[in-house]
């Protein structure tokens, strides 16, 4: 029966705890950690370099992520964040390889475009109520469809065609290498520094502003939270919006990667982020779930692919393991109670 | 079937019984929420299970239903033990419950959804679609419904959609047919359908279970009345041996004085006039659902808003919160000035708050905790500049959940985890959080038990004399006539009837109601 406030006992705390998505997605990195300390192909996973790689390998993933988990709370989806990162990246190396723009400009410009989209996906869903799966599933083709039509289907790169078809090659912006660099002496990479500022902003977002408890109150009952006086619409475009801003940080990120901004980049990226952040426990009917989660789901896939890489697996059993795994996790997360 | 009503719930060993179930006991995670509790039913008897929320009505209903399994006592079908491992087992044995929240396939026609799950089939597997549908039509018959059954259920009103659902559990043959709050959808005439209906399962020698908070009702069909309190049976007794302060004290554990408080009713300056207001249908714009209402509200007072189903009632308070957006239109003023209904959050700023007559539906946010579903909708007071401040946010609540007597494990615990009364606390909560000078109540007694029933009365008065004014809406007639200083009666939209205090019965309404 119920009682008075307070009588929340330690012991309780604890076992809410182990029944919590949280302990459960650590536990699945738990598990998948030991693989690796059991597999650790001679030793090369007790190297620390492995770790880093680890991380800068799933960076890109993880940005994308963290948008997708803010959408998803909502009980949202975004289906064109692979796009998105398509799109942006070409812009970018448009703007700073052909165009020769300062990263100043270029990187705020590449930030607008990112979020126009992610804006236009919100404003379809909440204006016009549009499902979000149909209207970020148009935004997925349309994107794509820009990302050819700017960079005339090239790969926008350092090397540029001449008119008689030889090859002039111009120099690759300082941007690019300090994106690709290397801090802490050499321990960690930028790009991965860049995924956790926006594991940061995200849980500001979530934890800390009045807007980011909307998200879950509209994931949660989108009618009550109406009724309450949320600006349900404009929560929404403000979630697309947020995940399209990380999208072009991703893009940007993406294009330093390759040193080119490839118009077929990010090609179904958008499954990635999505398992991600239902391995992390982030609940796809909304209201629930959190950007600690995320962050666990991002490393849980990443030791994965290393795990499975370090110890030579083909890249055909590599991805039906992934699909095995993916669905032992989301088993492992709904059994609840 | 043999006549055999035994005063004592004891004698379940007898052959007439239907069910016994004995020395039942079911804890949660540690927390035993049924103990010891005894229960049986005849053949062509109503046995009424009353009691608080929380009390563990339903937690004994989901036990018979086969939804728990792992539970203590023992449960004896027709004199054979019977231990259901899940909801279709217990289905198959004959026992059927029909939930306050209808479980029909929306889009299935009314045939499909009697025959869902067994569907007769001919030769080679194809449907039996003609047979199903005689069939369907002859259950229907017998409890005097008749509709196209061709139809998809969701086009069929609420009441309706509770008949189909009766239907079904009879096409089981079911000898054993739980009714958990049926008539809180339904309207007054809804309701006798309803109750001639269980006249007819009776006939048929079936034992009824219905759960009811509703004293009319429970008098008007009990045979026999178990009542339980945390967790255990406090008694058993034929319903014209308890009289009706008897089984309220059973239920509460406790005197209570009187059903209802007494009303001051002292009635300040007009604060709400409505004039000319006209509602239109979203669907279609060129119909109106609301068509030229004109009423006042003045501080301190309580006007009731009567009406059956589909009288517009429930309509115009949403058109007045603004929850229509601009679909409602009128001359309104609030306090003096000119109010023009536009958004949710434009009425909260002017202070009127609106408690929905759905909670699941549209009250409560289920995976947030009880104290953010107290700040949700004054979560600007709470967060200057945008960033949140949690500790001001406890400290409110909490002295909210104080005053209205919140009964929570903690108050970071899931809403969905609280029961329906305390739930109805933690929406009033939050609606007194944004400091209201009007309150639109929609049924705010709607599955909430007696003692709480009480108090939301006490709050109603408390309010009013602070000088709030509260449009009521209620579908149990005494509480509308002690509660309302005022009733307008409505009918298809319109106005039809003004009553004062007093002057009003439930005669008189009704027959307004239903356009007389």
């Amino acid at each position: 029966m119920t009682d008075s406030f307070g009588t929340d006992t330690a012991t309780g705390r604890v076992s809410a705890f182990l029944r919590s998505p949280g302990a459960r997605a650590l536990a699945s990195l738990a598990v998948i950690v030991l693989l690796g300390l059991i597999f650790n192909a001679d030793g090369a996973f007790f190297k620390w370099g492995t770790h880093r790689d680890m991380l800068r390998q799933v960076s890109v993933y993880g940005i994308l992520a963290c948008g997708m988990t803010l959408v998803i709370i909502t009980s949202g989806i975004d289906l064109s964040v692979g796009s998105l990162l398509g799109f942006t990246a070409v812009i970018f190396s448009l703007l700073s390889i052909r165009w020769g723009w300062s990263p100043w400009l270029a990187i705020p410009a590449t930030f607008v475009v990112g979020t126009a989209c992610g804006v236009a996906s919100g404003a379809l869903i909440a204006r016009f109520t549009i499902q979000p799966f149909i209207a970020t599933l148009a935004m997925m083709v349309f994107a794509r469809g820009m990302a050819k039509f700017v960079s005339g289907g090239q790969k926008i790169s350092t090397a540029v065609q001449q008119a008689d078809g030889s090859y002039q090659y111009v120099e690759v912006p300082p941007v690019f290498d300090f994106i690709n660099s290397t801090i802490l002496g050499g321990n960690l990479t930028v790009v991965t520094l860049l995924f956790f500022l926006c594991v940061i902003v995200s849980f500001i977002i979530l934890a800390k502003l009045r807007w980011g408890r909307y998200l879950y109150a509209i994931g949660g009952n989108e009618e009550a939270s109406r009724l309450s006086g949320v600006p349900v619409a404009a929560v929404k475009v403000f979630a697309y919006g947020m995940c399209g801003l990380f999208c072009a940080l991703a893009g940007i990120c993406q294009a330093a990667q390759e040193l080119q901004g490839d118009p077929e980049a990010g090609m179904a990226y958008e499954l990635s982020a999505i398992a991600i952040v239902v391995i992390g426990g982030t609940s796809l009917r909304g209201g629930r779930g959190g950007i600690w989660l995320t962050l666990l789901g991002t490393v849980i896939i990443g030791y994965l692919e290393k795990v499975l890489s370090i110890n030579a697996v083909g890249e055909e059993s590599r991805l039906m393991l992934t699909g095995v795994i993916i669905i032992l996790a989301v088993l492992f997360q709904k059994r609840r109670g | 079937m043999a006549e055999n009503i035994s005063k004592k719930s004891e004698s379940s060993s007898k052959a007439a019984n239907l069910l016994s179930m004995e020395g039942i006991g079911k804890s949660f995670s540690g927390v035993q929420v049924l103990a010891d509790v005894c229960f049986d039913l005849n053949a062509a008897e109503v046995h009424i299970l009353a009691g608080e929320n929380g009390a563990g009505k339903s937690t004994l209903i989901k036990i018979l239903a086969g939804v728990y399994d792992d539970y203590q006592g023992e449960i004896r079908l027709g004199g054979k033990p019977v231990r259901f491992k899940s909801p279709q087992e217990a289905h198959r044995h004959g026992i059927s419950v029909i939930y306050q929240e209808i479980s029909l396939v929306g889009t299935l026609s009314v045939a499909e959804n009697i025959f869902l799950g067994r569907e007769t089939t001919r030769a080679a597997g194809w449907l039996d679609t003609a047979g199903q549908r005689q069939q369907a039509r002859r259950l229907l018959a017998e409890l005097g419904l008749e509709i196209d059954i061709s139809q998809p259920v969701e086009q069929f009103p609420v009441s309706v959609q509770q008949m189909i659902e009766i239907a079904k559990a009879l096409s089981f043959d079911s000898r054993v047919i739980v009714m958990d709050e049926p008539t809180s959808t339904l309207s007054e005439p809804e309701v006798e359908k309803l109750f001639s209906i269980i006249g007819v399962l009776k006939r048929r020698g079936c034992g009824i279970i219905y759960i009811s908070h509703k004293m009319e009702e429970i008098y008007g069909i009990a045979d026999r009345i178990t009542v339980l309190r945390d967790g255990c049976r406090v008694g058993c007794a034929q319903s014209s041996e308890l009289a009706r302060e008897e089984l309220i004290r059973w239920m509460v554990g406790r005197e209570i004085s009187q059903q209802f408080p007494a009303r001051s009713g002292r009635v300040g300056t007009v604060l709400l006039e409505v004039e000319n207001f006209f509602l239109q249908d979203e669907e279609d714009p060129s119909r109106f659902v609301i068509g030229d209402v004109s009423f006042k509200v003045r501080e301190g007072e309580i006007v009731g808003l009567a009406g059956l189903q589909g009288s517009g009632n429930s309509e115009l308070l949403h058109g007045l919160f603004g929850a229509c957006g601009s679909l409602a239109s009128g001359e309104i003023s609030l306090e003096g000035e000119p109010f023009r209904v536009r958004s949710p959050g434009e009425s909260i700023r002017r202070g009127v708050a609106f408690l929905t007559n759905d909670r699941k539906a549209n009250g409560y946010v289920p995976e947030m905790s009880v104290t953010h579903n107290i700040t949700l909708a004054a979560l600007k007071k709470f967060s200057p500049g945008g960033w949140l401040n949690p500790a001001a946010e406890t400290i409110s609540s909490r002295a909210r959940a104080d005053s209205l007597r919140l009964k929570a494990a903690s108050l970071d615990q899931e809403m969905a985890t609280l029961s329906g009364g305390n739930q109805q606390k933690v929406i009033l909560a939050r609606w007194l959080e944004t400091g209201p000078r009007l309150l639109l109540l929609d049924e705010p007694t709607r599955g909430v038990d007696v003692a709480v029933k009480h108090e939301i009365y006490e709050l109603m008065n408390r309010w009013t004399e602070q000088g709030c004014a509260i449009l009521l809406i209620t579908s149990e007639m005494p509480e509308l006539l002690a509660m309302a200083d005022r009733i307008l009666v409505m009918c298809r939209g319109r106005l039809t009837e003004v009553f004062d205090r007093g002057e009003a019965t439930q005669e008189k309404i009704l027959k307004a109601a239903m356009g007389d």
